[in-house]
């Protein structure tokens, strides 16, 4: 991906920009804080946040009803006591690595590719990682007392049992979405200063200073956001690995056939970040498209965001095919039994429905074409999300279905409050998401400015 | 779901059979579907048991959105809770002597099935029965009970109990009633009773015998009539043809060596079956290894009971067609018999000579068993054919009938019915019968009750009878009552109050020392007033006696002698033209009393429904259960809603077919005890009513019955059948049954299994060697348990499947009932269950069962995963539960590999019937909703024993501590101890060769291990 970056710089005449051309510092700002400040409420964006409000309070419904009567309103069961709620926080934790990684690892890397997007990858990233944060809570039996987990001092001196992994759990969303949110902030500043400089309305303008924090844009501001920015940056690295890692031992430090494996962490991290980007690229292309930001979220950055998916994707078939040796490899009949029930067991349509969206058709992204085909793309990228989500539910639920004791064995059929506590966390994403597009500068109007002077320089110079 | 492997469109029986066929080696399986992977299983799997299916706790309508929606408005931040009630208490300022809160004082007292008492130690906690245990002393429990005992606590408690006196409609008192009573008396007094009839179930109680007959003699034109459904017509009509009098049999299983059953049940119903269940175990007990010497257990019956499944060699035989079996046997025995008039010829020659051989073989240490619903002249032979094996005396003793009046019941009620359509009957007294319910359909009985001008109802239910009645007064249940009873040997069993009446209940002894002219009398003055003066003590020493024997719950010395009987030398001639209906249909349905609710005196016992029968794990219903082959004739598969009718009478009813695995072909069995309109909050609507197809020409077996088709599907909820999920017809091999297999190395290995033969020659064939190298491969030394290390050692070689653990468990430790949609969801709470496995063909599968509570690891994989240190090792070894600091998230039970832990989806507890609170055992905590909970070893009980030790200052004494699956278990395949104390008796079990655990190679390290199976085939045949 280095060669993208330095690639970049080599020609004059780019044919594949990362900026469109003809912007200057004022067209960026302009084009993005207008969004904010100036562009009227459209019907288009009133009617998303609606049906997005919708479901919202659906989740509002399912979590009362939950509240009420409990669990046993999902389908949950024994043995597969973990049903959507933890198949869906996997789902949305892996979405929200793609922000981080973008944000973070990109930054260090110098990939300038990434100040486009950058921005509402992060969004992205806070909201689904709010919306995987529930899921634990949501699927406790007494969510009242979820402050067992956390380390706090009491009379009874209890701490939370430090060899489980769902404390590690704890640790680890609760610090993402700490980083998360705070480099995202930090990143914000900036901009807000912008915002509450151009905007006319006098509430806005006192709302927009008072998050921009007293930003004046003297020297020594910029140079210490520099050094947040990078140090958060570096902050920030370790954690796109730690957290899915993390998440991945809920299952690996498991006896269960089907958990209980060491690859689990790399192909965690991989198919987050697999699944990241085709949620990037999922919010993007319309966001582009209804917001004419073409020119800065430009073809190329889509074909960047195709050729990362098709990389991690890879690294993501890799994981399932040695997961499958290794059943095999092993002679351990269950092991082996946990493969061969995946193969054709009666969840096999699902296991071979996340091979298809997994594996087979994002082979697709091999071509140029298709990865400038932004409707097949688009496509593509919901391809990818659906079959991440498939992806977890084959380990979480195929193996818990069936494992050691066939007397016990069982399915599990989510019900109609599994999906709407699932639909609902989307309602959630999307308000927020709505809000943002709307209320805050959806990409990096600094960045992109020096962006646009270092290209310019670069054209200058050549 | 693959769609080549669903060719065909019922469940496919033959590709089953081929599979099993193909399978070399012997393999286990679980249900049929499992094995034919039909599209109906697919489909049933799909729409049967979908997770919103029927009434779920979560189906929500239109209403509970809106309030749902105001709710959520309002309840936007706030956290809901469970709230518990608020009460004060109030300490006693001076405290009764004995009770002491928290220790809790054991009555013996007697309990009643069919008439018959079984001697219970009733648990009881400041003046509340909690728990109810065998008698120690009783000849009938030996310290054991089953699953009618142990639930009757929860009838006890019943909130649907009748609660008071009811006068044509309107609630009365008992003194009106008692002055209603009185009146009559004296109304009745001049015509001497005409008019008067009586109506009770079968009565032992020589108390309530001798007011009967006293009132008789006071009215001489009254009428005693009896009539229970279990009651034992056969039996008593077979040894009247044999004997020429009703006599009582018992057996003496565990001198016998072969015991051959006629279609019976021995084991878990009738009279005696704890104290049989007993005997039977102890004789399939192999602590002296391959020396050893078991008895061997030939069944021939049409449904698979638990006395089936335990049998060495069973037999699917029609239940009309044992008839023809019985001849065979006897004439093998040396009975003169002509052959049956519809000789059947599916009767395996073969087989009739190898168990006949084996008779003749033991002279005097054999038994021919018959089942109840056996025709009596099926009775008649067994008596025959151990007289003529020289059994008599030895394994087969005979006494007088242990009741009061041994009547046709069938016949004694014909009667009722015929005087009540003639109008001769003024006043009908019906005491804890409820006819309407449950008398032969031709009876119609609830139209002929009518034509009595008073009629009277007392019973612990206001039931269909009552409903009828212009009277009903409240029974008195066995635990709040005075009253006596005798065993299946003729012990006379004291029944004692551990608790004044809940609600107005008064003993039938009351109602009828109200005709009798005793009205003054409590029920204790008349039981201690009968036994006064039966007995020839006296004054001081009746006293004494009378004080041990409240004590020991019986009066010693009462069992009734043996008697010498012999079969009449005609009997052959007398009896041998009964036959059991006409054959115009080859399909025959055999009544059966249901395996869990009985004959539907349980039917609102909720432990009961949901208690998973033997054999089908069938809950909350009946079925038309049929065998595989039948079902492919018919082209039926189970789910299917089918209208059965008996052509003569143009009687039908509608039900689900039901298919079990080594059920007779062209037979249809159909519990009984369900489909009551009048049965209580529980007992009303599950299941269909058997009843309105039987009719007293052919109570138990009938012939002509015909299956239709209603193209409707029926939804059972099962506990292991749900769990099965189809193969699509994959190899063999790849079956998830095929991974339970035995041996190999693709076995489970979850139940071994050997014959006496390969026992013999390989003692050690459980133990798997690989696991015994690896164990002590730990680079950490493991925890050194000092002291006290609790483990439990299960004998399957002893088990009988027969329940009465879990309702035990359920008892003891305040398990809530979940309701059949839940246990369809797969959330039963059972703390510990029975799995039931099938090896070989489907026709006449070999059955197993493994009871299955916590195993306890010492390497527990659900505690490390517990994120807030809720479930924990303590130093003995158990792994504990702590209710108040689990969140629920269910990690334990995904980690757990036996799948024992319980979760609370909902509030499953019952939290609001007052009349429950009572009941619950207080030394368990009852789980609110989000927690999950298992098997503690009955932790309550252990901490009891280590106070009292400690108190004591001594160890805990082996066999101090018994679990309640233990103390219930009738076989005694049970056993609780400390393992660090070679000399227990759980460690000693635990040193034979046959002890194994389950999934050991995971490294779990059980403490609950178990005996490996070791049938002892005859080996002349070959199954």
């Amino acid at each position: 991906m280095a060669s993208e970056g330095s690639h970049n710089t080599a020609g004059v005449a780019d044919p594949d920009p990362i900026i469109g051309p003809g912007h200057t510092f004022e067209t960026v700002t302009d084009k993005i804080s207008s969004i904010v400040l100036t562009r009227p409420v459209t019907p288009g964006w009133v009617f998303g946040l609606l049906i997005a409000f919708g479901a919202l309070m659906l989740l509002n419904l399912t979590i009362t009803l939950l509240m009420i009567k409990g669990v046993g309103i999902w389908g949950i069961r024994v043995p597969t006591a973990w049903g959507f709620a933890i198949v869906n926080f996997v789902w949305w934790i892996g979405i929200g690595h793609a922000g981080t990684l973008i944000s973070a690892i990109l930054l260090l890397l110098h990939q300038k590719w990434r100040t486009s997007i950058n921005r509402f990858a992060e969004a992205m990233t806070l909201f689904a990682v709010m919306c995987a944060g529930m899921f634990p809570l949501l699927h406790m039996g007494r969510p009242w007392m979820f402050f067992y987990l956390m380390p706090y001092p009491n009379p009874m001196w209890m701490w939370p049992q430090f060899r489980s992994p769902l404390v590690w759990d704890v640790f680890a969303v609760t610090t993402y979405l700490t980083v998360s949110l705070l480099f995202w902030f930090v990143g914000l500043i900036p901009d807000l200063a912008t915002l509450r400089d151009r905007a006319k309305n006098k509430t806005a303008k006192i709302i927009y200073g008072m998050l921009s924090m007293g930003w004046r844009g003297s020297a020594i501001h910029w140079s210490r956001y520099e050094t947040a920015s990078l140090l958060l940056a570096g902050l920030a690295t370790p954690l796109v690995v730690s957290v899915h890692t993390v998440v991945s031992f809920d299952f690996t430090i498991g006896i269960i056939p089907g958990w209980h494996t060491t690859i689990f962490p790399p192909y965690f991290v991989a198919g987050a970040i697999y699944s990241g980007f085709a949620m990037v690229l999922t919010l993007a292309i319309p966001i582009r498209k209804f917001y004419h930001l073409e020119d800065l979220v430009t073809a190329r950055h889509l074909d960047i965001m195709a050729k990362v998916m098709l990389a991690t994707g890879l690294i993501v078939a890799y994981g399932y095919l040695i997961e499958a040796f290794l059943a095999f490899y092993s002679g351990d009949q269950y092991e082996i039994y946990m493969m061969k029930n995946r193969f054709h067991g009666p969840y096999a349509p699902l296991y071979w429905m996340l091979i298809s969206c997994n594996i087979i058709i994002p082979q697709l992204l091999w071509s140029r074409k298709v990865r400038r085909n932004v409707g097949l793309l688009f496509v593509l990228s919901l391809v990818v999300n659906m079959g991440m989500w498939l992806e977890r539910f084959v380990i979480i639920v195929i193996s818990l279905s069936r494992d050691f004791i066939p007397s016990s064995w069982g399915m599990y059929y989510p019900t109609r409050w599994d999906w709407a506590t699932y639909i609902g966390t989307f309602g959630l994403f999307f308000t927020l998401f709505f809000l943002f597009i709307r209320f805050l500068p959806m990409i990096s109007i600094v960045e992109v400015r020096s962006l646009v002077h270092e290209t310019n320089e670069e054209k200058g110079h050549s | 779901m693959n769609e080549d492997s669903i060719a065909k469109n019922s469940i496919d029986l033959a590709a089953a059979r081929a599979k099993l066929a193909g399978a070399g080696a012997p393999r286990l399986w679980q249900s049929l579907e499992e094995l034919s992977g039909t599209k109906e299983f697919v489909e049933f799997r799909d729409h049967e048991f979908p997770p919103s299916a029927g009434k779920g706790n979560d189906d929500i309508n239109r209403r509970d959105v809106l309030k749902l929606m105001a709710a959520s408005a309002a309840m936007a931040g706030l956290s809901a809770c469970t709230k518990l009630p608020t009460e004060k208490i109030v300490p006693y300022v001076r405290p009764p002597e004995e009770i002491l809160p928290g220790r809790p004082l054991f009555y013996a007292t007697s309990l009643f099935q069919a008439g018959v008492a079984t001697g219970v130690l009733v648990e009881s906690h400041t003046g509340r029965p909690t728990k109810i245990e065998g008698n120690p002393e009783h000849p009938g429990s030996l310290g054991s009970s089953d699953i009618f005992s142990q639930a009757s606590i929860l009838n006890f408690y019943d909130p649907d109990r009748s609660q008071s006196v009811v006068f044509d409609g309107r609630v009365s008192t008992w003194s009106d009633f008692a002055a209603e009573m009185g009146n009559a008396r004296t109304r009745l007094a001049p015509a001497k009773g005409a008019g008067m009839r009586v109506l009770t179930k079968t009565i032992t109680s020589p108390t309530l015998g001798a007011q009967i007959k006293s009132l008789l003699g006071q009215f001489p034109e009254a009428k005693w009539h009896q009539y229970e459904v279990c009651g034992g017509d056969s039996v008593r009509e077979g040894a009247r043809l044999a004997f020429g009098r009703p006599v009582n049999t018992v057996y003496h299983l565990d001198q016998a060596d072969v015991i051959v059953s006629l279609d019976a049940d021995f084991l878990s119903c009738g009279a005696g079956h704890v104290r049989y269940a007993r005997e039977f175990g102890s004789r399939r007990d192999l602590s002296a290894g391959p020396a050893s010497k078991l008895n061997r257990l030939y069944v021939a019956e049409s449904m698979p009971t638990s006395t089936g499944a335990v049998s060495d060699h069973r037999l699917p035989v029609r239940s009309a067609d044992i008839d023809d079996l019985a001849r065979q046997l006897a004439a093998a025995a040396g009975v003169a018999v002509p052959p049956s008039a519809n000789a059947s010829a599916k009767i395996p020659a073969a087989w009739v000579g190898a168990v006949g051989r084996d008779l003749a073989a033991h002279r005097g240490s054999s038994i021919v068993i018959a089942g109840e619903h056996q025709p009596p002249f099926v009775h008649a032979l067994a008596h025959a054919m151990n007289a003529a094996l020289g059994n008599v005396g030895k394994t087969v003793v005979y006494t007088e009938s242990i009741e009061a009046n041994p009547v046709n019941q069938l016949e004694s009620l014909r009667e009722l019915v015929n005087d009540l359509n003639a109008g001769q009957v003024d006043f009908l007294v019906i005491l804890g019968a409820n006819p309407v319910y449950d008398a032969p359909a031709d009876f119609n009985f609830a139209t002929a009750l009518q034509n009595a001008k008073v009629r009277v109802h007392s019973g612990l239910y206001n039931d269909e009878t009552a409903e009828l009645c212009h009277w009903h007064a409240p029974a008195a249940h066995s635990l709040e009552s005075w009253s006596d009873g005798r065993a299946y040997d003729g012990t006379a069993g004291i029944v004692q109050p551990l608790i004044a009446p809940l609600y107005d209940g008064h003993s039938a002894h009351e109602i009828i020392a109200l005709f009798t002219g005793d009205a003054a009398k409590s029920g204790h003055d008349l039981v201690r007033g009968y036994w006064q003066s039966q007995r020839p003590e006296k004054d001081k020493a009746f006293e004494a006696l009378w004080e041990t024997s409240l004590h020991d719950g019986l009066i010693a010395g009462t069992a009734l002698p043996a008697i010498s009987v012999a079969p009449h030398a005609d009997f052959v001639a007398l009896g041998h033209t009964q036959a059991v209906g006409s054959d115009t249909s080859p399909l025959e349905v055999v009544f059966r009393p249901d395996p869990s609710i009985g004959d539907g005196e349980f039917s609102n016992n909720s432990w009961l429904q949901e208690l998973p029968k033997p054999i089908t794990r069938l809950t909350w219903d009946n079925a038309a259960m049929i065998s595989p082959g039948t079902a492919q004739q018919l082209g039926l598969t189970t789910g299917d809603y089918v209208t059965l009718s008996l052509a003569p009478a143009g009687r039908n009813i509608n039900g689900g077919i039901y298919i079990v695995p080594g059920h007779a072909d062209n037979s249809v069995t159909l519990h009984l005890g369900f489909g009551r309109s009048r049965g209580g909050s529980v007992g009303t609507g599950p299941g269909f009513n058997s009843y309105l197809l039987r009719a007293s020409s052919a109570p138990w077996i009938a012939r002509g019955v015909q299956v239709a088709k209603t193209g409707k599907k029926y939804e059972f909820a099962t506990t292991q059948a749900q769990y099965n999920i189809d193969l699509n017809g994959h190899p063999v091999e790849e079956e998830s049954s095929a991974a339970v297999g035995q041996g190999g190395e693709h076995g489970r290995d979850l139940v071994r299994i050997a014959t006496m033969e390969e026992f013999r020659k390989d003692p050690s064939f459980a133990k798997n060697p690989e696991d015994e190298k690896t164990k002590d491969l730990t680079i950490y030394p493991g925890y050194k348990y000092e002291g006290y290390a609790w483990g439990m050692s299960i004998d399957l070689n002893r088990c009988v499947g027969c329940n009465a653990c879990v309702i035990a468990c359920q008892s003891e430790n305040n398990i809530a009932v979940v309701g059949k949609d839940q246990v369809a969801r797969g959330r039963a709470m059972h703390w510990i269950r029975i799995d039931t496995y099938f090896r070989g063909n489907l026709d006449n599968p070999e059955m197993y069962y493994e009871p299955l509570p916590c195993m306890q690891c010492e390497n527990a994989p659900c505690e490390y995963v517990c994120p807030v240190g809720a479930t924990t090792h303590n130093a003995e070894g158990l792994n504990d539960m702590t209710y108040n600091r689990c969140v629920g998230t269910r990690y334990c039970s995904n980690n757990c590999p036996y799948k024992v832990r319980r979760f609370n989806f909902y509030l499953y507890s019952d939290y609001k019937t007052p009349s429950l609170y009572g009941m619950r055992n207080p030394n368990v905590t009852v789980r609110s909703r989000g927690v999950m909970e298992k098997c503690t070893y009955c932790v309550q009980r252990i901490n009891a024993a280590k106070i009292r030790s400690e108190e004591e200052n001594r160890l805990i004494r082996d066999g101090e501590i018994i679990t309640a699956c233990q103390s219930a278990c009738p076989s005694e395949a049970i056993v609780f101890g400390n393992i660090n104390d070679p000399n227990s008796k759980v460690a000693k079990l635990k040193a034979q060769t046959r002890d194994y655990g389950l999934l050991e190679d995971l490294n779990t390290r059980p403490r609950t291990t178990y005996l490996a199976r070791v049938r002892n085939p005859n080996p002349e045949i070959r199954d």
